[in-house]
């Protein structure tokens, strides 16, 4: 690891001017950036860490909304997150719990793994994703492998998850790493079901929209059965084949059907 | 008698240390001027150095030296231990194998050159401004193609990228190939035991000391061997004469073989510590252990099994091509040899047998001894075909074993070893007993109930422990002999001090050694400290690993206590004015048979240091003793391991929801730490057949080089394991009749897993007759679906 300086501002409009400048970056529970600057993979010279930010942490739902401070632990959003129990359950099984003290919704969302869970949610929420300057549609929001539509120095500040009838996520684990090897996300609305999926694809999260219309006029496992995911663009590597990925994608949106709750 | 002894479970000492977080590791070893030593090394895996620049680097603050191979060129290449002769009578082609690399690199991961500086990150900072220029040559991957004519050559003032063609029992080639021709059924599989990375928890570390005044080099070392080390360090690469060069191997955090071998690292800090006159520190990355670590396994495998119409194995034939890596690590050229070969018989009476193996260099990471060494590779392609032979000829898989087991010892096997002592049938027995295997189908029905495929796999196993015979193995082509050694050094108030050349780093030594020689004195267990790793301390030794520190280790300790006792009872009997042949030792007390008179331990002690009333006339003052132990034969521990499994046929994925072992390992000394290896070694086994996979692109980068992509087994990728070690047929030849369990785990275990998944997708109808490890889920599912 290379030096940096260290700047931990006591409010988001502190944390906006500290990263204006060059070759400051934000730390939010530091567990990719950290270990990626171990590595010497990433050497940035200032480090603006968000964590601590009050106006930035917490939970709270109002309106059918759930609204997660940016700088909310995974671990936070497993305990406190109940009324969106399919979001409490995803959050709760991201790595283990030394991951889930530390790593935080805004930082995943802004790294945008094409492995992550909170993408998935987010994305089969059609959540909000606030930063300081505007709101961005989930649908809008990510953009393929670990890109986003954040603007340099951009930081979000909370996620507005709509809560849905019922949802569930369903994460099929790389037997290494224990990131999703394929997770799916889905959400039933009253205006319609969105089923997102994480780890497949060569492009990153993204939605299956044939199982959305499928599940939106039949709520059920069954609604899927003339479906097939395609296998080009998705993901091969040595832990499954881009077949193998694709029809993990129907097997786990299935399962996610069935265990919505 | 005290409590503890032979037999009881006592607490592991060390763990008190080791839980508190009070354990001395190498790398909290820090001398006083110390400097780190950065290692720079090929990001290509096979390639020409045209140039290195270190100019602007030599000027980066802090940097004290930059080492390159021109440093190295009075010093001799890292050594192998072991001379592999090949079936034409030729010994094996030898490439040397620098500390830093010659004009070639041969592996990612190859070291380059070493920057020391006062600091790690300067010494890190100090190796991004060296320029290195590397033309890339092609890669030599594929063991088969490395063979083919024209191949391009890892080495290229070697002949060829063969190391040696070795055929084992070269006689019997043409008596196999016939029996094999003329045989009712031949059955023949193809498979690949997988490339393993050891991954023990503390990475290996070293640290290199030299006092001027004194010419004495230290090097403090995470090794499983330490007098190995400093004989081969000593004596073949640096030529430091032993009474010179002391070497340390304090708490070692796991080895699994990684440990044993010598490594450039400890050569280049023991070496650069006298170059700049202070200490010198490098402690690998688990970045670094993935590419410079000894890997395991690496086998591509033909058997072919040939059966009479009884199910009587008639014959048996394997073709094996083995990976070296780029050099020879050790060990390495004896594991698919003579650790291998010599296992083919099994537990069976096949009359027959000829193992063929090519051993091959490629641009990887050099392969040694993984926990087990060679046994695993053969147990995994004989349980795999003969399981393989049972469903082809429709007998159960328990009894086609039965038919064939060996039940009369000694046996003497065609592959050249004998059997000293075994049950087969009692380890089988116990083994469908604990696993409730007549309770199968009723479980495999709620399993299908469920939508999940149930199977039931069973391997039995055999291993050669206890290593080794030293008139045997230098025959072999071993370069060292492999006896150990003990002191028993007794206090004058009684307290006993053992100074073992075995090496325990997680095994339990400091317990269970404590045991043996309290049960033999009758003395309490908390009396007595073992002593190792640290070649000031103890007699030469040849460490551990190959199951052979009770075995082998113990019996040693075992005849210096008796030499203890002999002389003791002296005294003994001169303090009770006795005869010599009266005088018996029970619970720590010496007695003249027949009469009330006796003297305690502690009495006969403070006599030999205060020799007042003492017969000095006869013997000596003082209570030490030494003995080496050199076996007489190998040790052979087997056992049945039941494994069962539910797969989900939608994605593939495995459980292993129960696994039982029953395991013979001769007599036990503590149930509890035995208990332990088990579980440990069926971890490691459940994860080579499972998870873990070291796999290299076209490229030979390593595709698996860090935890996010090489796969450990954890706790909940585990059963609750059901252990037995009830079945005892003690060995015939070491005086505690042990046979050594460290390794039965990982060796058993692989076979019984494949042949469950195989069995529940066969049972659901799917004709899968064999899947390569690790059997992750998409190969499992690959494979339901081809």
């Amino acid at each position: 690891m290379h030096n940096f300086e260290f700047v931990k501002p006591s409010s988001v409009a502190d944390a906006v001017s500290a990263l204006a400048g060059e070759g400051a970056q934000a730390l939010g529970g530091g567990q990719t950036l950290l270990p990626t600057m171990k590595q010497r993979l990433a050497a940035p010279e200032k480090l603006v860490s968000l964590s601590g930010l009050a106006e930035m942490t917490g939970v709270s739902s109002a309106g059918g909304v759930m609204t997660i401070g940016g700088a909310t632990t995974h671990a936070s959003v497993a305990a406190d997150a109940g009324a969106y129990p399919g979001l409490a359950g995803l959050a709760a099984h991201i790595g283990d719990p030394a991951v889930r003290n530390r790593g935080t919704i805004g930082g995943s969302l802004a790294n945008n793994d094409p492995s992550a869970c909170y993408p998935a949610a987010a994305l089969g929420s059609g959540a909000t994703i606030v930063t300081n300057t505007r709101e961005i549609a989930a649908d809008d929001f990510f953009q393929g492998l670990f890109s986003t539509a954040l603007d340099e120095g951009e930081i979000i500040t909370a996620v507005k998850f709509p809560i849905p009838q019922a949802s569930n996520y369903q994460k099929f684990v790389q037997p290494a790493s224990r990131f999703a090897l394929v997770g799916v996300f889905v959400a039933r609305y009253a205006d319609g079901v969105r089923v997102a999926v994480t780890g497949a694809s060569e492009e990153g999260v993204h939605r299956w929209s044939a199982a959305e219309a499928a599940l939106s006029a039949n709520f059920s496992a069954a609604a899927l059965d003339g479906l097939s995911v395609a296998a080009d663009g998705m993901i091969a590597d040595l832990h499954g084949t881009a077949a193998y990925r694709a029809h993990l994608v129907k097997v786990m949106t299935g399962r996610a059907v069935a265990a919505a709750s | 008698m005290p409590d503890g002894g032979i037999g009881a479970s006592s607490k592991r000492r060390e763990d008190l240390r080791f839980l508190t977080g009070r354990g001395k590791y190498t790398d909290d070893i820090n001398l006083q001027g110390q400097a780190h030593a950065h290692f720079v090394r090929s990001d290509v895996a096979h390639g020409r150095i045209n140039s290195i620049d270190t100019s602007a680097a030599s000027s980066m603050p802090g940097v004290i030296r930059i080492f390159t191979a021109t440093d190295f060129e009075g010093v001799g290449g890292i050594p192998c231990g072991w001379q592999v002769t090949d079936r034409f009578g030729e010994v094996m082609q030898e490439p040397k194998h620098p500390i830093l690399a010659e004009g070639k690199v041969r592996h990612v991961g190859d070291p380059i050159c070493v920057v020391v500086a006062d600091t790690l990150e300067q010494a890190r900072d100090a190796a991004d401004a060296l320029v290195i220029n590397i033309t890339p040559l092609e890669a030599v991957l594929d063991m088969k193609a490395a063979l083919a004519e024209g191949a391009t050559k890892v080495h290229d003032d070697l002949n060829s990228n063969l190391c040696y063609d070795w055929g084992f029992v070269e006689e019997n080639r043409e008596a196999v190939a016939e029996a094999i021709n003329n045989a009712h059924h031949v059955t023949t599989l193809e498979l690949r035991n997988n490339r393993l990375v050891a991954n023990p928890m503390e990475p290996r570390v070293a640290v290199g000391d030299y006092d001027f005044s004194t010419d004495e080099h230290t090097l403090y070392t995470t090794s499983q061997n330490p007098h190995v080390i400093r004989l081969l360090m000593g004596a073949f690469v640096l030529g430091i004469p032993e009474h010179k060069l002391r070497v340390v191997a304090p708490d070692v955090g796991g080895g699994f073989g990684a440990k044993i071998y010598h490594y450039a690292e400890e050569a280049f800090c023991t070496f650069a510590a006298k170059t700049i006159g202070r200490p010198v520190k490098w402690t690998s990355t688990r970045s670094e252990a993935f590419i410079s670590d000894a890997h395991g396994r690496d086998h591509v495998t033909k058997i072919e099994l040939a059966l009479d119409e009884n199910g009587k194995f008639l014959a048996l034939r394997t073709d094996t091509h083995a990976n070296m890596g780029a050099y020879l690590s050790t060990f390495a050229p004896s594991i698919p040899t003579w650790l291998h070969g010599t296992l083919m018989a099994g537990n069976y009476t096949t009359p027959l047998i000829y193992v063929n193996v090519k051993a091959v260099f490629t641009n990887t990471v050099p392969v040694d001894a993984y926990r087990g060494a060679g046994r695993p590779e053969a147990t995994f392609q004989l349980e795999r075909v003969v399981d393989k032979a049972a469903r082809e000829m429709g007998i159960d898989p328990v009894e086609l074993r039965r038919r064939n087991f060996i039940t009369e010892f000694p046996y003497a096997t065609p592959v050249a070893v004998e059997y000293d002592t075994g049950d087969y049938h009692a380890t089988m027995d116990k083994l469908l007993q604990i696993s409730d295997h007549a309770g199968f189908e009723g479980r495999a029905a709620l399993s299908k109930a469920n939508g999940k495929l149930r199977g039931f796999g069973i391997a039995h196993y055999i291993e050669a422990c206890g290593i080794a015979p030293s008139n045997l193995v230098g025959q072999l082509g071993a370069r060292a002999g492999l006896y150990e050694s003990a002191t028993v050094r007794v206090n004058a108030t009684g307290s006993i001090s053992v100074m073992t050349g075995s090496h325990s780093h997680g095994q339990g030594h400091e317990t269970s050694f404590a045991q043996v020689v309290a049960d033999m004195i009758g003395v309490d267990e908390n009396q007595i400290d073992i002593v190792h790793g640290d070649t000031s301390k103890t007699p030469m030794g040849m460490g551990t690993y190959g199951s052979r520190s009770i075995a082998v280790g113990g019996s040693a300790m075992v005849r210096a206590t008796e030499k203890i006792i002999n002389k003791a009872k002296k005294i003994a009997a001169h303090l009770m004015e006795a005869a010599e042949g009266d005088i018996e030792l029970k619970d720590g007390q010496f007695s003249v048979a027949g009469t009330d008179k006796s003297v305690a331990w502690g009495d006969v002690t403070l006599a030999a240091y205060v020799p007042h009333n003492y017969p000095l006339e006869d013997i000596e003052p003082g209570l030490e003793e030494t003995a080496f132990y050199d076996p007489a034969n190998f040790t052979y521990p087997s056992g049945a391991y039941g494994c069962e499994v539910e797969v989900d046929p939608a994605t593939g994925k495995v459980t292993v929801v129960a696994f039982s072992a029953a395991d013979d390992f001769g007599n036990i000394i503590n149930p509890m730490i035995v208990e332990g290896q088990v579980h440990g070694g069926l971890a490691q086994g459940i994860g080579q057949a499972m998870i873990e996979n070291c796999a290299y692109d076209d490229q030979g980068q390593l595709l698996s080089g860090s935890y996010m992509d090489y796969a450990m087994p954890r706790a909940d990728d585990l059963p609750m394991f059901t252990v037995d070690h009830s079945s005892i047929t003690p060995c015939t030849h070491n005086p505690l009749g042990v046979k050594g369990c460290g390794e039965a785990g990982a060796i058993g275990s692989p076979p019984a897993l494949v042949n469950a998944v195989v069995d529940a997708l066969q049972r659901a109808g799917h004709n899968v007759t064999h899947i390569d490890m690790p059997l992750s889920p998409d190969r499992v599912w690959a494979a339901m679906n081809s």
